[in-house]
């Protein structure tokens, strides 16, 4: 009681106005010397380390080739790693430590959502940068983060019309339940009902299980045209094996997901899952020289054995774009990177990106491949150029009422 | 006069009291910087619940291996609090509801919306829990192996109901991003030490607390039934209303640690609450050493401290060194770190006597191969 009153003497109240400008703003990156710092936040312990440590090794692949061509601004880039531990607090509580105790220019990493919504409050309290390299449910947009990876309407919505295109009348829809597969699910069932698409049924599963047998055998008594999966992590696998062995087939009833990479491919096995769709904006088997090399660069300094991924190249793009930002700005501070960002554009690995200054995410294209035999994901359709990135989905007649 | 009675009169016990309020409300802020302090003050929430597991498991043996549950009810209640607190005035409904489902407030939310409410429930709602479910297996006389899994199963489905439910719990993200903490500013550096040394004060009471229950009848009356339950039955006193008291204690305690966690850290999750959390409190317990009164605070302390230096030094590879650690705490001193000093006391005086017994031999091993 004597503490909650000596609260009450010197501490500012939430409707002080004063309060949201006291003790952030004041930056300590330190940028007199030949060298800059940036973070690294990725899990490298934990359920989430067999994805995010590739996204660590292309970042740190970006940093690399970065330093060796002279830098950011002359200056050598200094890479301090943090681990968060497939935890959404241990998250928040990294990313404290690399902007107020280590004063990073900017952090890159993160890869649930989960590990986003915890640290944006971080990086919004201490107006610091966090570049954030995964596909997601959208509906936010943060003035201190930037959204390397797509938003809906550059992944789900174009899945979605490519679906209509190849005359789907009815889906069904499997998911982990968490915030992705449930955002993405109500923007599906909007975009469904105005497409005059039936939706047979809708399945989720706890994040981890593995015991498809109930929710398969729904799927096929259901008898859609297609499956549209957001399942994420190991139940990927249980799940295409129960459908295989149930006889489901991809010309019977096609699967198309959005969470299965060319990482993803060997660990569920390609036997179990080839022929099947997928949804993203880059491939390994790219054909143009920009990717080309960025495979080569990979495999020679990681392993020739290792494939690269959509949020690999999405991280490896938002240092480069990051870079952009600072070199259009002069400068590393926060608010001139923030007013320079608009219209920055990197020819990366997937083709030109662009920043979008008003939401923070890019241009990309969108790409529906289909698994091959060899585990690489091959285009099998592409929206042809960049689509504007709307992580509100405004633009979208029947998407209204969705962000609200 | 000799030293142990020195060390448990009265004035010692005020003058460590004293020494430890100095340290953790005047030394700690002064020379700490602020994001030091805050990882701090989440040190000493683990190291109320340790206080709490030293008393349940350590003096009254029931292996508590869910105690994330209370902390998790304390830490909910608060942020659910906090969240409302926050929400828009307009609907008066917190950001992360309004973008996953439009139905608005559920009903077991409402009451939450008033402070006292929040504070009383905190402390209520998980002594109720533990009350019941304390009587529940004490009668039945579950006992050891079956009341730690019993305790376990309640944390995996505490958090596996968390994350099924995300329209009224946040599901995996959980709660975060508070703004304010009963109408103070938690961006402001003023009103985040204020919390710093609630909590400070907040964990020297409660070691105040489990000193004088240690100390009291009771005390002696729970340490005889962890080591013979039959006999104190047989002398009269019912075992079950005796372990599930202080079982009680440490549910409440984890519940004030967990709702003070929430605005020092600004997040909880279900990672925070289930199994593997339940553990990583116990183990610090077991590493400090859980017969003693300090130990589990100081061991608590110490391996979340060492979790975030580890890891901030080895991003990579940290849980092996962490699990090495583990590993030569248990096997060189199974008492815990509060046995250090009684161990290196007895190994001098074996040392001194085989010195005296003429084997110089042995004086000449190097410290740092004990």
């Amino acid at each position: 009681m004597l503490a909650v009153g000596l609260l009450s003497a010197c501490g500012a109240r939430v409707d002080d106005s004063s309060a949201s400008a006291g003790g952030e703003g004041t930056s300590c990156v330190d940028t007199s010397g030949p060298s800059v710092k940036i973070g690294f936040l990725n899990s490298r312990s934990g359920t989430m380390a067999i994805s995010e440590n590739t996204v660590y090794n292309s970042l740190k692949l970006a940093a690399d080739q970065i330093n060796a061509a002279g830098g950011v601004l002359g200056k050598q880039l200094t890479v301090v790693a943090e681990d968060g531990a497939s935890e959404p607090t241990i998250f928040a509580e990294k990313a404290e430590k690399l902007i107020r105790s280590d004063c990073v220019a900017a952090v890159f990493g993160g890869w649930t959502s989960s590990s986003r919504k915890a640290m944006l409050p971080v990086f919004e309290s201490n107006n610091a940068l966090l570049f954030y390299p995964v596909q997601y449910e959208g509906l936010e947009s943060s003035r201190n983060i930037f959204y390397t990876g797509a938003t809906t309407n550059q992944q789900i919505v174009p899945a979605l019309d490519y679906l209509k295109e190849k005359g789907v009348k009815s889906l069904f829809l499997v998911g982990s339940d968490y915030v992705f597969p449930q955002t993405a699910n109500k923007i599906i069932k909007a975009y469904a009902e105005a497409n005059g698409i039936e939706i047979k049924g809708e399945e989720y599963a706890p994040l981890g299980h593995t015991d498809f047998a109930t929710i398969v055998a729904k799927v096929r008594d259901a008898d859609a045209d297609a499956v549209f999966n957001t399942l994420n992590g190991d139940s990927n696998v249980a799940f295409f094996k129960e459908y295989k062995n149930l006889g489901l087939t991809p010309e019977a009833m096609p699967v198309i997901s959005v969470s299965i990479a060319e990482e993803e491919v060997g660990g569920i096995g390609v036997d179990n899952i080839a022929g099947q769709l997928v949804a993203w904006n880059y491939y390994q088997t790219i054909d143009t020289p920009t990717n080309k090399k960025f495979v080569e660069d990979f495999k020679a300094a990681y392993g020739e054995s290792k494939v690269t991924s959509d949020p690999m190249e999405a991280a490896y793009t938002s240092l480069f774009l990051w870079k952009g930002m600072v070199e259009k700005a002069q400068s590393f501070a926060v608010n001139d990177v923030l007013a320079a960002a608009d219209g920055v554009s990197f020819e990366a690995p997937e083709g030109t990106v662009t920043v979008n200054g008003e939401n923070h995410h890019i241009a990309k294209t969108a790409l529906i491949g289909k698994i091959g035999q060899d585990g690489l994901i091959y285009t099998e359709w592409s929206s042809g150029k960049p689509i504007e990135p709307d992580p509100y989905l405004k633009t979208y007649p029947w998407a209204t009422g969705l962000s609200g | 006069m000799n030293i142990r009675s020195i060390l448990s009169s009265r004035w010692a016990v005020l003058g460590g009291f004293a020494l430890g309020a100095i340290l953790l409300m005047g030394v700690a802020p002064a020379v700490l910087s602020d994001f030091r302090l805050g990882l701090l003050g989440k040190y000493l929430c683990f190291a109320m619940v340790a206080v709490g597991i030293g008393l349940a498991w350590g003096r009254g043996g029931m292996l508590v291996l869910g105690q994330g549950v209370f902390f998790g009810l304390g830490a909910y209640l608060m942020a659910m609090h906090l969240k409302l607190a926050d929400a828009p005035a307009s609907t008066g409904v917190p950001d992360f509801m309004a973008l996953i489902s439009s139905d608005g407030v559920p009903w077991w939310w409402e009451p939450f919306r008033s402070g006292a409410v929040t504070l009383i429930a905190i402390v209520v709602i998980p002594a109720v829990v533990a009350i019941v479910l304390g009587l529940a297996t004490f009668h039945r006389r579950v006992r050891g192996a079956y009341f730690a899994i019993l305790s376990q199963a309640l944390a995996a489905a505490f958090a596996i109901w968390l994350i099924g439910n995300p329209r009224s719990t946040g599901g995996s993200t959980g709660l975060n991003n508070f703004k304010g903490f009963f109408g103070f500013s938690l961006r402001d550096p003023a009103n985040r030490l204020m919390l710093y040394l609630i909590a400070a004060g907040a964990l020297l009471a409660m070691i105040a607390i489990a000193r004088q229950l240690m100390v009291s009848r009771y005390g002696e009356l729970l340490v005889a039934c962890r080591d013979a339950e039959e006999r104190v039955r047989f002398l009269g006193y019912n075992p079950a209303t005796i372990k599930t008291a202080a079982y009680t204690v440490a549910a409440v305690m984890a519940g004030i640690a967990g709702a003070l966690f929430v605005p020092i850290v600004g997040i909880i999750s279900p990672n925070d609450v289930g199994i593997v959390p339940s553990i990583g409190l116990l183990i610090g317990v077991a590493i400090g050493g859980r017969t003693t009164l300090l130990g589990p605070v100081l061991g608590a302390i110490a391996v979340a401290w060492a979790e975030t230096s580890l890891s901030e030094q080895f991003p990579s590879g940290w849980t092996y060194l962490q699990g090495l650690l583990f590993m030569l705490v248990v096997a060189f001193l199974p008492g815990g770190l509060a046995s250090l000093a009684p161990t290196l006391r007895d190994w001098r005086k074996h040392r001194r006597s085989d010195t005296a017994a003429g084997q110089p031999g042995v004086a000449a091993v190097p410290e740092g191969s004990a």
